[in-house]
């Protein structure tokens, strides 16, 4: 059996949304160069509403695939929903990650909500803090490991 | 699509002589060297005769079968290191010696062998590997206490490729009475291996490294340095490493061997040459870096990093275009720290993600190396162009380390 599904690798070897949106209402980067994944997200947002996504990531083939798939889950949704999505989902709709790599699909997750929570401090958007708990770079990526 | 098979270090394609080798020994010599009748004792001959070529293949001393050999026949190189280094260290213990020397490189099966004889209350001093990736003798020499119970340093590093200087590090072992084990799994067949002149007393081998069968190793041990014996049970090995021996598995292994060893010289030439064209077609991609020296470095081994990008991503896209080469990012390894090799060269982690290891074979061709000169810049300038890190860098926020 392969490390990755097919959809994995299609999304891995195509993946929808990459680049950069230049004037992005809000940008949200996660991950750690020295752990080996970085994420960055641009959002376009009207009316509430995700109008584009794109996304630039550093990482192994399932963060790739990850951001790629968390891109098209969100795109065109309201922000309410966007802040909605689990990495569990994210994974599922990739139809399963290998258990050391659902951090991967975590790290989408944090990216999305990095990013709105930067678009809602740009805009002066009260938020309950609760909803945006501090991603740190590190704490993340403590795996046991024997 | 053609395969390139370029991670001969992983694992090598086993030669015709050795699949040959080994299905005379499946056909007619099944018996068990252990039993006494004529099928058994034409077995046991076989098995001896192994011994023998393999241990010329070493330079090992003459045996005449009534002593103890020098070589004994294992699982393979991990168990050989295993079976070397714990002997060594528990024998020197009962001295009152607690103290080995190593580097802090070594493949795993040394390395994790060290960690767990730290935790049982040995001390274990790893030498550092400098930014070429090679210790000297006289750092050895110096890091030598009253203490010190075994010296184990590897003759080639798997992943960068990197050679040491053996025969000068067994030297001063000698002169200073002190055990000295080499895990040479990468070296054997490859590059020559004389225990003789390179005062070596301990030599860990696998057979799958040199287009021999998997599962199959040994060690050597120079007559007169006690071995200690973990696998119990039958007399086997003379005693030595119990269970019933893997008879064609010995015969693959030391058919492949001798091979391996009549060809050297010529392998070895035109691997480096194929070698040199690879690292300076890499290398003209920008920020890559050659880990490991290199001169003193494997004719087959080529590992590069590219800064900006990740190592497992690389693979799978050079996978996709048929290049089979590894990586000692942390995606690879399972964990997610990079390789402990390349962090002991010194490289930062975010380096060291970016790695690319490629090993080669005599079957490696000039057009598989042509091929990978052109498809690598390829992959690494599209990771590069989805890369945030790449981004940062080029943009001068944070400052190219490579």
């Amino acid at each position: 059996m392969a490390l990755y599904s097919e959809k994995v690798m299609d999304h891995f070897t195509n993946p929808r949304n990459v680049g950069k949106i230049e004037d992005a209402d809000g940008v949200g980067e996660v991950g750690n160069a020295k752990c080996g994944d970085i994420m960055k997200i641009y959002l376009k947002i009207k009316d509430g509403i995700i109008e584009d996504v794109k996304f630039n990531t550093f990482g192994c083939g399932s963060a790739i695939a990850s951001s790629s798939m968390a891109t098209e889950l969100i795109k065109g949704k309201p922000l309410s929903e966007a802040l909605t999505l689990t990495n569990k989902a994210v994974a599922e709709a990739l139809d399963g990650l290998p258990a050391h790599k659902l951090h991967c699909s975590v790290l989408a997750e944090e990216a999305i909500r990095a990013a709105i929570k930067d678009y809602y401090d740009k805009n002066g958007i009260a938020y309950d803090k609760a909803q945006f708990p501090d991603p740190h770079d590190e704490e993340e990526h403590v795996f046991e490991e024997d | 699509m053609k395969t390139i098979y370029v991670d001969n270090a992983a694992t090598t394609a086993m030669s015709d002589t050795a699949i040959a080798a080994m299905t005379d020994y499946y056909k007619t010599v099944y018996g068990n060297p252990s039993s006494l009748h004529t099928v058994g004792q034409q077995a046991k001959e076989a098995l001896d005769d192994c011994r023998v070529r393999i241990a010329k293949c070493l330079n090992c001393e003459p045996w005449d079968g009534k002593q103890l050999p020098e070589i004994f026949f294992t699982s393979g190189g991990s168990e050989a290191d295993n079976q070397c280094i714990r002997s060594a260290a528990l024998l020197g213990a009962r001295k009152g010696k607690r103290h080995i020397i190593s580097t802090a490189f070594e493949h795993h099966a040394v390395m994790h062998t060290l960690k767990k004889l730290e935790k049982e209350g040995f001390e274990v001093t790893y030498l550092d590997v400098h930014a070429n990736g090679l210790v000297t003798a006289d750092e050895v020499a110096a890091a030598i206490r009253e203490d010190t119970a075994l010296v184990t340093v590897m003759f080639a590093n798997n992943e960068v490729g990197t050679i040491q200087p053996i025969e000068e590090i067994g030297a001063v072992c000698r002169k200073k009475g002190v055990v000295f084990h080499t895990d040479a799994v990468q070296a054997v067949g490859h590059i020559p291996v004389d225990v003789r002149a390179q005062n070596v007393d301990m030599l860990s081998l696998s057979a799958h490294k040199f287009h021999g069968p998997k599962g199959v190793g040994a060690l050597y041990c120079k007559r007169g340095v006690p071995l200690l014996t973990f696998v119990e049970g039958g007399a086997q090995e003379r005693g030595k490493r119990a269970g019933t021996e893997n008879l064609a598995g010995i015969a693959g292994m030391a058919a492949a061997l001798e091979e391996a060893c009549a060809n050297m010289e010529k392998n070895s030439a035109k691997l480096l040459k194929l070698r040199e064209k690879l690292i300076d077609g890499l290398l003209k991609i920008e920020h890559s870096k050659l880990n490991g020296d290199r001169n003193m470095r494997l004719p087959a081994n080529v590992n590069v990093c590219f800064e900006g990008i990740e190592g497992e991503s690389l693979l799978l896209l050079l996978d996709a275009k048929g290049i089979c080469a590894s990586s000692g990012s942390a995606c690879t390894s399972g964990s997610l720290d990079p390789s402990h090799v390349l962090l002991a060269l010194g490289l930062p982690h975010e380096v060291a993600h970016g790695s690319l290891r490629l090993s080669l074979s005599e079957a490696t061709t000039d057009e598989d190396v042509d091929y990978i000169i052109a498809e690598v810049p390829k992959v690494v300038e599209y990771l590069r162009n989805i890369s945030p890190v790449w981004e940062e860098l080029e943009k001068g926020i944070k400052p190219h380390l490579i």
